[in-house]
């Protein structure tokens, strides 16, 4: 254990067990943004029913994922990995008409055998030219943690992005359909939009329209999980607008400002645009501030969402944070977020998931916020829990989502109050 | 390479870890990349199990490749042990970890701790679960038994013996195997079970694995014969200790009246014990409700069956002999069970449908046109997008097969559960006659559907009536599904239809389409492609009433 010191506040790392998802499980929500793309895993038996273990609620749906299992005779060499690669995408291609852009995703069988699915993509793309187009990028365990798979997976897409040099603001991070209306109003109402000349939501709906990228290009993440597109986008010329990222009202209000410092919009438009949104955000916060104020909460590693939102329970919601893990820590992309955090907070960046519970059977919490594997052992202990997988899944974001965002966690300590069994 | 959009196994070392979690003294160790503890939540969220699965995973990470896995095994290990103290060690890889061969086994049992360390070598590239599970049972009784015949032998006959005095005539003992974590039905099956044993004479001396311990492992070999409850788990096992111990073992799987009477009987058969007393099938209300008159509506009713091998094979037989359907498909996911439903497949008629590629078990049913189906989640998912009643009769599991209430699936309570559960889903008979007596009453249109089934116009009108266009176009809107084969249009599957290869195009003339519409919006569906199928056969392109009428005759059954 060592402690780097950031914003005087100390981190613990710790190494153990993970319990994590791996990128991959980024597909389940990925899929459902960009309509027109299809996901191909290459892996093993375990991705697939990873996959299908993460996605159960979606069974229903039309899966735009599938993997292609990996089998003794391509590892043997006895069948030539890329040929066998070429035969199931055409397979698949030739099902799915409809498909306009293919993600070979990477899994920890593929890059131990280090099949290069970058060349296979390049070969794909040449193979199909013009009918589709085949990007790769990793989501195995061993290069991803659960939401950094859309990370490497949004990289893939800065890196296909055309050139242009017009002005334009790019909001980057999958957002709900109905959250990126709500906040496309807010740049319109502030005269963002026409300071910026244009506004575009990074991944797009449709995986065909990539926006184009280029010096004059502006981006404020929207998810706290992309370092890598940060780093890629910058590359390509773009610039990072640093902000608190747009939970609850502070983050929300944050993040509109700092967009509008960007391209120098007044900061008296942000009030009048964001002053209706906010009363709002109040009067849906004040529903839940009751039963969360002064609640020990426990965030346990998962999605890298837990120090934004560790910010808006104690800012907004007055909980009491005990402890903030996080699976790891790019200390440039949570700088602002840190600096918001009470200066006795306990971070822990890493995970020994056999200490952590042990800390949270002596410390009690009110409320650990963990994943699927943890929650109803520790409920069994009496230990109320929120699934983290929720926070994905669920929009969150802006004004309007804050009550909802509050709610998450206010519903299991409503349950335990009104249960009589 | 194989394309998969389901599975219906998972990996073998999640048989294992069903292994380890059905015991309450082993642990387990993998190692594993990081994201493969994603395993947990199919124990704490499936089954709803209270505890973590006693299962360690090393999660390595790219970093860690560099350096010296190993060695990070080994930490976990000793880490995991120190913690855990448990009576026995599993060790074993997944799929990735195979691939770097740091041979977990071999480190571990070189690591001199004090408790039996069983390694487990599952191929993950060519193995899948059920394979998996049944290996670590086997592996697992038999290194205990290894250890308990160096520790404990001397003193444990001894113990026999005064008990034979005490009891003069003790009853025969027997052995469960079998039941496991994430298995269908297990914990209800193994109540029903032990009852009938307890009635026929019969003491249970090992329930394994479902809350075994490794002191119990140890007696197994004190059993008179051994009950291979679930083979696909169990039967390597059995068939070892068979050889080993002659203990001989009970191959009828008693799911449904008569496998539960052929199952008392081979026992009987082992034991010379007379059971005629529990013998009796009106010990299930199944019998009288099958011959009950509101159950002739069953008769022949299409019945699609695909699930594991012993619940497969189990369904098949209580549909054609305890509830009077038409099984018209039978098929299986587990290649280890291949064998025993193609032979069971051939009493059919059929030739079973060996498988696990969902697409293609979904074409099958979609050509079967079958009224039920007898299936597992997937099959569920594909009768409820094409407007079938379906019933869940096998793993892989899903939360709603961990119901609050008992219901097994074997003995004569499981036969009643098993009555309910597939009759329910059709129509009621009474239900359907009344809907036939009054259809033309106002009140009755064709989307008057089974009041409790959901979603009521697939269940009506669309699926009965425009199933085949319906499908059809649906076919050619969800892509994923188009095979090459599915571009065409589809037409009936019934064996004459299948002579045509080209399908002529019909027409419907006015007066037929009118008559048509006469029938029950139930049958409509089928009428239709049975006749267009009919009129196809002939080479006729236009159907008359005649039409409708000869192909009716022809299909009477």
């Amino acid at each position: 254990m060592n402690a780097p010191v950031l914003c005087d506040i100390p981190i613990t790392v710790e190494r153990g067990q993970r319990e994590v998802f791996c990128g991959l499980t980024g597909i389940v929500w990925l899929h459902r943004k960009m309509q027109d793309a299809f996901f191909l895993v290459v892996g093993s038996r375990t991705c697939a029913h990873l996959l299908q273990s993460a996605a159960g609620v979606m069974i229903f749906s039309e899966p735009r994922f599938a993997t292609a299992i990996m089998q003794e005779k391509d590892l043997a060499g006895l069948a030539d990995a890329n040929e066998e690669l070429d035969r199931i995408v055409h397979r698949l291609l030739q099902r799915r008409p409809d498909i306009k852009t293919l993600f070979l995703v990477g899994s920890c069988p593929s890059e131990v055998i280090k099949l290069d699915l970058a060349k296979a993509a390049e070969r794909l793309s040449a193979s199909h030219q013009g009918r589709v187009n085949v990007l790769n990028y990793s989501g195995s365990g061993i290069e991803t943690t659960f939401t950094e798979g859309e990370d490497t997976c949004l990289d893939a897409l800065v890196h296909a992005a055309p050139y242009t040099d017009q002005s334009q603001l790019i909001v980057v991070g999958t957002l709900p359909d109905v959250v990126e209306d709500q906040f496309a109003r807010l740049f319109e109402s502030s005269g963002i939009a026409e300071a910026a000349g244009k506004v575009a939501f990074f991944p797009p709906r449709r995986a065909e329209h990539i926006p184009a990228i280029g010096p004059n290009t502006k981006f404020i993440l929207a998810q706290p999980f992309l370092n890598i597109t940060r780093r890629t986008l910058i590359g390509r010329g773009a610039s990072h607008i640093p902000s608190l990222f747009p939970f609850g009202i502070n983050g929300t209000l944050a993040w509109m400002r700092a967009a509008a410092d960007a391209f120098d919009v007044a900061e008296a438009n942000i009030s009048k645009a964001c002053e209706a949104p906010i009363a709002r955000a109040e009067k849906a916060l004040a529903h839940y501030r009751e039963t969360l104020a002064g609640k020990r909460l426990w965030f346990m590693p998962d999605s890298q969402l837990e120090i934004p939102l560790a910010r808006f329970l104690q800012q907004e919601c007055s909980v009491d944070l005990q402890e903030i893990g996080v699976p790891y820590l790019d200390r440039q992309t949570m700088n602002s977020e840190l600096s918001c955090l009470p200066q006795n907070s306990s971070i822990v960046e890493g995970q020994d998931v056999d200490e952590q519970l042990d800390r949270i059977r002596k410390n009690q919490p009110d409320l650990v916020v963990c994943g699927l594997g943890l929650a109803n052992p520790l409920e069994a202990e009496g230990i109320i829990t929120k699934w983290s997988i929720e926070l994905v899944f669920t929009p969150i974001h802006g004004f309007d989502q804050a009550g909802d965002l509050a709610e998450l966690f206010a519903r299991p300590l409503q349950r335990k109050q009104r249960l009589r069994v | 390479m194989e394309l998969a959009l389901w599975t219906y196994e998972g990996p073998p070392h999640v048989g294992a870890m069903r292994i380890a979690t059905s015991m309450q003294d082993v642990h387990y160790v993998i190692h594993a990349p990081q994201g493969d503890t994603y395993a947990d939540l199919l124990f704490t969220m499936i089954e709803r199990q209270q505890r973590r699965p006693p299962v360690t995973y090393s999660t390595f990470q790219a970093r860690d490749l560099g350096e010296d896995t190993a060695n990070m095994l080994k930490e976990t290990i000793k880490k995991a042990y120190d913690r855990y103290q448990p009576n026995v060690l599993m060790v074993g890889e997944s799929c990735t970890a195979e691939l770097i061969q740091d041979q977990p086994g071999s480190l571990a049992r070189g690591m001199g701790l004090p408790v039996p360390v069983i390694p487990l070598e599952l191929p993950a590239y060519s193995k899948k679960e059920n394979w998996g599970a049944s290996e670590s049972f086997y592996y697992l009784v038999r290194y205990v038994l290894a250890s308990a015949t160096a520790n404990i032998s001397a003193n444990s006959s001894p113990h026999s013996k005064e008990e034979t005095l005490i009891n003069a005539k003790p009853r025969p003992k027997a052995n469960i195997l079998g039941p496991s974590s994430l298995g269908f039905r297990c914990r209800d099956d193994v109540v029903e079970i032990c009852q009938l044993l307890d009635q026929v004479g019969i003491e249970v001396n090992v329930v394994a694995p479902l809350n075994a311990t490794t002191p119990q492992l140890h007696r197994i070999p004190d059993a008179d014969f051994n009950i291979c409850l679930y083979p696909e788990i169990a039967r390597t096992l059995c068939v070892w200790l068979e050889k080993t111990y002659q203990q001989p073992f009970v191959k009828t799987v008693p799911i449904g009246v008569g496998a539960t009477v052929r199952f008392i009987e081979e026992i009987e058969a082992i034991t010379g014990i007379d059971a005629s007393s529990v013998k009796q099938i009106d010990r299930s209300r199944l019998p009288w409700y099958a011959r009950s008159v509101d159950s002739t509506y069953l008769n022949g009713k299409r019945v699609f069956v695909f699930a594991d091998g012993s619940h497969a094979i189990a369904a098949a037989r209580i549909a054609r002999d305890e509830l009077g359907f038409n099984v018209v498909g039978l098929g299986t996911f587990s290649r280890e069970m291949a064998r025993d439903v193609r032979a069971a497949a051939a009493e059919f008629g059929l030739e079973a449908l060996i498988c696990d590629d969902y697409l293609t078990v979904e074409q099958h049913i979609e050509e079967l046109h079958p009224e039920l189906v007898l299936g597992t989640q997937m099959e569920r998912h594909i009768a409820k997008r094409l407007g079938i009643p379906c019933a869940v009769i096998s793993a892989p599991v899903h939360v709603q097969d961990f119901p609050a209430r008992y219901s097994p699936q074997m003995g004569f309570e499981g036969a009643n559960v098993i009555f309910d559960t597939w009759v329910h889903p059709l129509l009621m008979g009474l239900e359907e006659h009344l809907l036939h007596m009054f259809r033309d009453d106002f009140e009755f249109n064709d989307s008057v559907a089974p009041s409790h089934l959901h979603g009521g116009e697939h269940g009506g009108k669309h699926a009965a009536d425009h199933g085949g266009k319906q499908r059809g176009t649906q076919a050619r809107q969800d892509t994923t599904h188009v095979d090459t084969d599915y571009a065409q249009p589809l037409v009936a599957h019934n064996s004459d239809a299948m002579l045509q290869d080209q399908p002529i195009p019909t027409s419907w003339t006015k007066d037929a389409e009118n008559e048509l519409k006469k029938i029950p919006f139930f049958v409509r569906g089928k009428a239709r492609r049975n006749t267009e199928a009919y009129a196809q056969s002939l080479g006729q392109s236009e159907i008359s009433i005649e039409t409708l009428y000869d192909a009716k005759a022809h299909y009477a059954r």
